[in-house]
């Protein structure tokens, strides 16, 4: 397995653009942050829709679609979004820095922490309604999705060798034809292993917000995290194992039925120059490549479709004059430009301005309960990775130096990372709640859930990734235990293992925001946290503090981003290459 | 005999100019692609432009194979893409037909070095798209793309997919997809450096049948290569691009009949006489064998303060001149090439290190050795680096300067950044690596500097064993 198609949420871009579009995307992120809050305001006091929720078995069917109509309509708005911005920040000069900056903070930031402001605006656009609900959880989800799908297709777009674009321009391509030959087909496999993750965090984020409540309002929606929550609150034992067992299934069914097939056939679009013998296989799509049905209608129809498209595109100037690659002089800037980007600065100042406003209500002690809470969360998310790389990386290493073993560990612990933990919640609080343990073990825990497959999955490819004649060296030398971890393991794993922490450290952040402050039934259980901090500040209105939070942890996972991790995968491409 | 169809120089241009507005009938007219005063500029990040191609014409007329020589670096795939349109001059203008390129309705295709097909459409589909972005017809398309495949010899292979063929298999769907929209002008970009020696000749010899039996509708192939046998062989007008900024040496035409024989004399001749002034960059080429048109101009219009290092290694230098010495210190180039069974284009890099160093000069095509490199030759290994110092850090600048800064600075270091910066205000970004690369080879071979890789610093030897010699001595 190679790393740049490894198990990874965040991808690292190297940083080229200049400070100012670091402070530029900040401004417009207090201004929307602002917009969001002005919506949300006009909701609060205003009834709240509920739907009681059921904990019947009989309903269990309905629940799981429910969820998974969530999930598939959050998921087809992340990728048509994601390939349409890749799209314009690959080919458009003048927002490429600006876009790739905005992609780098957001793909960082932990969208959940945005639930409540988001809920509140998107009820308040849709009053008195369900649906307001739903679309605010669907956006969430597109936002936890998006980016790294964005991010993926851009850098694919970046990579295309240089030779296929120019054949591609001086057979006069359409950009209709460049898109679907080349562009597409060329950024297929990191499309495919970026969506197996964002619907893993997708999952992960559905089953909590379905059971988001908030102080005394209830967001509930009917659906698979809701039915867990209800059965467990009730005690309902066997509705509870088949509420799990269904979100189990599900995402084995879908590692079985749509990612295997889908990474199997995207084999076709690897652009190695010779076949590779190890691949992934998949009994379904030989069943469905076996199928004339399926090897002959949908090329038909496509073809139907195609071709006047194509007949039509090739009389516009574009396919009759080859379009040179170097970019032009840049073209004069019509007044009416300035005047836009004129206004839409002010509006982004004015907003951002209007938000920083809001934070003079804040409080001296309002400021040391948000410190401490940041330091909670931050030493909490920090033991959570190092406890799962404490455990990970020996059982990793161990496993990846056996390849048989590790050829069927290894999909099963990409299937552990896709069940989203958030499902276990409801018991673990439950558990705690009766073992007498604080919520600060069961974040921990929660968050433990949640990542270290990511790091158990990138350890064991990184330890498949030594080279056998590296390691016979190694015992042909008698290197000690000492010697062969020093020098040869953690060396070859570090480019791996720091892709895994990268990832998991995102998610733990996440997880931390929903973990830190929950209900069983009804009573409130919080801990000292951001994430608790966020939610009592939307639950009491108090917007500076939801504000101040979510600066806060954006600040806090930005800065750790671009002083830690950025810089241990530096060190890790440049120096612990073992490939050339 | 014919009168050059390509000109270069100014006072060429005046004239062709000239010519150009009496008559339509002029060759020079009826040039189907023809660059005028073209040259190409590159911004480097550090906000200087590097000059890539000086101000240079050069017009592909019909009926003929154009080969366009030159070593590494000097800009003949920066020529092709804008004759054929994919890259703007950043001065000077491309016609097509008379008419600039950018508004022009060009037939033009390119074989690639890399094959350049797309690997999830099987043979078919990669030849047939070309035809798809032209608006053909699905029947139409089909017919002329199988036609196509027959004829490059791949029949039974439409249904493959290029990571099931061979090399040579894929290179030829390059040409089936190249010829299936009946290009005017068919350009290849080195389309068998790839390859190997067997699969190119029959690769090479089938393009020919192709162009001599007109089984292809192409009026002119503009061949890019660095070997120059195969310019040789197949071209009918040879054009030899230097370097720093590229701009044209010699261009003349070649008069051997076809089919031609790789030991006959004129074609031997005619391969010393390239070899001659691909390996005197700074001599003026004389006329090329057996016609007279002198066009021979260098344009070294700008001063080069780093002279460009050849990217050879020591160790192959020293082979190189232990062969020469064998051979009685002096031998021709081209058949030292063929002793070694060396491409010539990696000899070359080798041959001109020796020179740097004053270990050997080149005279007519003939490798000499001098009284240094056969010292060099025969001293046992430390004598051999003792003398690479003396010559590396006599005749390469930059390893001086590094050397100079070393001794001068009081910890005796110095990061590579420094040198970079220096390097990239003449070299490309690229190159500014690959010279840095080279310089660090020669320099820790010869033990001039040392350089700590984790560090990206330069070190000086002695300050490093000062360092330790203390610990050593205390026991
Ligand atoms: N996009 C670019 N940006 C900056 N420099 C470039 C760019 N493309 C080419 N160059 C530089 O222009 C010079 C000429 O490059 P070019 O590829 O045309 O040479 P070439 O003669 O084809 O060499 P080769 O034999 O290696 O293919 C090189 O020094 C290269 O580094
Ligand atoms: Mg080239």
């Amino acid at each position: 397995m190679k790393l740049q198609y490894g198990f990874a949420r965040s991808l690292v871009p190297a940083r080229t653009w200049p400070f100012f579009i670091d402070v530029g995307v900040a401004a417009c992120g207090l201004a929307v942050f602002f917009t969001i809050v002005k919506t949300g305001v006009y909701w609060l006091g205003k009834p709240v829709p509920v739907v009681p929720i059921s904990s019947s078995i009989r309903v269990l069917p309905l629940y799981a679609s429910y969820s998974i109509v969530r999930m598939v309509l959050a998921y087809m708005l992340s990728l048509v979004f994601a390939v349409t911005y890749g799209y314009i920040a690959a080919y458009n000069a003048r927002l490429e820095p600006w876009m790739v900056a905005v992609l780098d903070i957001l793909q960082s930031i932990p969208v959940l922490s945005f639930l409540p402001p988001v809920v509140l605006a998107m009820v308040s656009l849709i009053p008195g309604h369900q649906l307001g609900i739903e679309m605010g959880v669907i956006f969430l989800i597109f936002t936890g999705q998006v980016w790294n799908l964005a991010f993926s297709f851009y850098t694919s777009l970046k990579t295309i060798p240089r030779e296929m674009v120019e054949a591609s321009r001086i057979y006069r391509y359409s950009a209709w034809q460049r898109f679907w030959q080349l562009e597409l087909p060329f950024s297929t496999i990191g499309l495919v292993w970026n969506s197996i993750v964002s619907v893993a965090g997708g999952w992960f984020a559905l089953i909590f917000c379905e059971t988001f409540t908030m102080g005394n309002r209830n967001f509930q929606l009917p659906g698979l995290g809701s039915y867990i929550q209800e059965a467990t609150y009730s005690g309902d034992v066997r509705a509870l194992v088949a509420g799990i067992g269904a979100v189990v299934l599900i995402v084995v069914a879908t590692d079985q039925l749509v990612w295997r097939p889908l990474i199997a056939w995207s084999d076709k679009f690897k652009f190695e120059q010779v076949e590779s013998a190890d691949r992934v296989k998949s009994p379904i799509l030989e069943l469905l490549r076996k199928s004339t049905l399926f090897s002959t209608v949908p090329g038909r129809l496509a073809g139907q479709i195609e071709e006047p498209i194509y007949r039509r595109l090739s009389r516009t100037r574009e396919c009759r004059v080859v379009q040179p690659l170097d970019a032009g002089r840049p073209a004069k800037n019509s007044p009416g430009y300035w005047a836009l980007i004129a206004a839409v600065t002010v509006a982004v100042v004015w907003a951002a301005a209007q938000a920083i406003y809001m934070l003079s209500s804040i409080t001296w002690p309002d400021l040391k309960l948000l410190l401490e809470g940041a330091a909670a969360t931050f030493l909490r998310v920090n033991a959570a990775l190092l406890i799962s790389a404490a455990w990970t990386v020996p059982v990793g290493v161990a496993i990846g130096l056996n390849p048989r073993l590790a050829r069927v560990v290894q999909p099963l612990a990409q299937i552990l990372a896709s069940v989203p933990a958030t499902a276990f919640f409801p018991v673990l609080l439950i558990a705690l709640v009766r073992l007498g343990g604080g919520l600060g073990i069961g974040s921990i825990a929660l968050m433990l859930l949640g990542t270290q497959w990511y790091i158990l999955f990138n350890v064991i490819a990184g330890a498949m990734s030594i080279p056998s004649d590296l390691r016979e060296v190694a015992s042909l030398y008698r290197f000690t235990r000492w010697q062969r971890w020093t020098r040869l393991i953690l060396p070859g794993i570090f480019p791996y293992l720091i892709t895994g922490m990268v990832t998991a450290s995102g998610g733990a952040w996440n997880a931390s925001v929903m973990a830190e402050y929950s209900h069983v039934k009804d009573r409130t259980l919080e801990v000292i946290g951001l994430g608790a901090q966020i939610d009592a500040a939307t639950d009491s209105g108090r917007f500076s503090m939801l504000l101040l939070a979510t600066i806060f942890i954006s600040l806090m996972v930005v800065t750790m981003n671009r002083l830690v991790w950025r810089r241990l995968y530096r060190l890790a491409e440049t120096r612990f290459k073992l490939e050339g | 005999m014919q009168e050059p169809a390509i000109q270069n120089g100014a006072a060429d241009r005046a004239a062709t100019e000239a010519a150009g507005a009496v008559s339509a009938q002029n060759p020079v007219a009826e040039a189907i692609i023809r660059a005028e005063g073209i040259e190409k500029y590159y911004a480097q990040p550090s906000e200087n432009r590097i000059q890539v191609i000086s101000a240079t014409d050069l017009s592909i007329v019909p009926g003929e194979i154009l080969a366009l020589l030159g070593p590494s670096g000097s800009g003949k795939s920066t020529m092709l893409r804008m004759l054929t349109g994919l890259s703007r001059p950043s001065a000077g203008q491309v016609y097509w037909h008379g008419k600039p390129i950018a508004e022009a309705e060009i037939n033009v295709s390119i074989v690639f070095q890399s094959f350049a097909l797309f690997p999830w459409l099987t043979v078919l589909q990669n030849v047939e798209a070309p035809l798809q972005a032209r608006g053909v017809e699905p029947e139409e398309r089909r017919t002329r793309s199988m036609k196509m495949i027959d004829t490059v010899g791949l029949d039974g292979f439409e249904g493959a997919y290029p990571k099931e063929l061979s090399g040579g298999m894929r290179q030829r769907v390059g040409f089936a997809r190249a010829l299936v929209v009946e290009p005017e002008v068919l350009f290849m970009d080195e389309p068998f450096s790839a390859l190997d020696v067997l699969t190119a000749e029959n690769l090479r010899s089938e393009l020919l049948e192709l162009w001599s039996k007109k089984t292809m509708p192409t009026k002119a192939v503009f061949l890019v290569t660095h070997n120059i046998e195969e310019a040789v062989l197949l071209a009918d007008r040879i054009v030899v691009l230097g370097r720093n900024p590229g701009h044209i040496r010699t261009d003349f035409r070649v008069q051997l009949p076809q089919p031609r024989e790789r030991k006959s004399e004129g074609f031997t001749q005619l391969v010393d006489y390239i070899y001659k002034v691909l390996t005197r960059p700074d001599v003026s080429p004389d006329e090329a064998p057996d016609h007279q048109h002198p066009t021979p101009r260098v344009r070294d219009q700008r001063q080069m303060k780093y002279q460009m290092l050849p990217h050879a290694r020591p160790g192959g230098v020293a082979g190189l001149l232990e062969l020469l010495l064998d051979k009685g210190g002096r031998d021709d180039i081209y058949r030292l090439a063929e002793d070694l069974a060396f491409e010539i284009d990696d000899l070359l890099p080798i041959v001109d290190a020796a020179q740097v160093l004053g270990f050997l000069t080149v005279e007519e095509g003939d490798a000499a050795i001098t009284p240094t490199g056969t010292e060099f030759a025969n001293s046992e290994i430390l004598r051999q680096k003792e003398l690479f110092r003396d010559a590396a850090v006599k005749g390469v600048l930059l390893l001086r300067q590094i050397r100079r800064a070393l001794e001068t600075k009081s910890d005796h270091t110095v990061p590579e950044e420094f040198f970079l910066d220096l390097l990239d205000e003449q070299f490309s970004e690229e190159e500014t690596q690959k010279q840095m690369e080279t310089a660090i080879a020669w320099g820790r071979y010869a033990e001039i500097f040392d350089f700590d890789a984790g560090r990206r610093r330069f070190v000086l030897p002695d300050a490093q064993e000062e360092a330790v010699a203390p610990a050593e001595e205390a026991p």
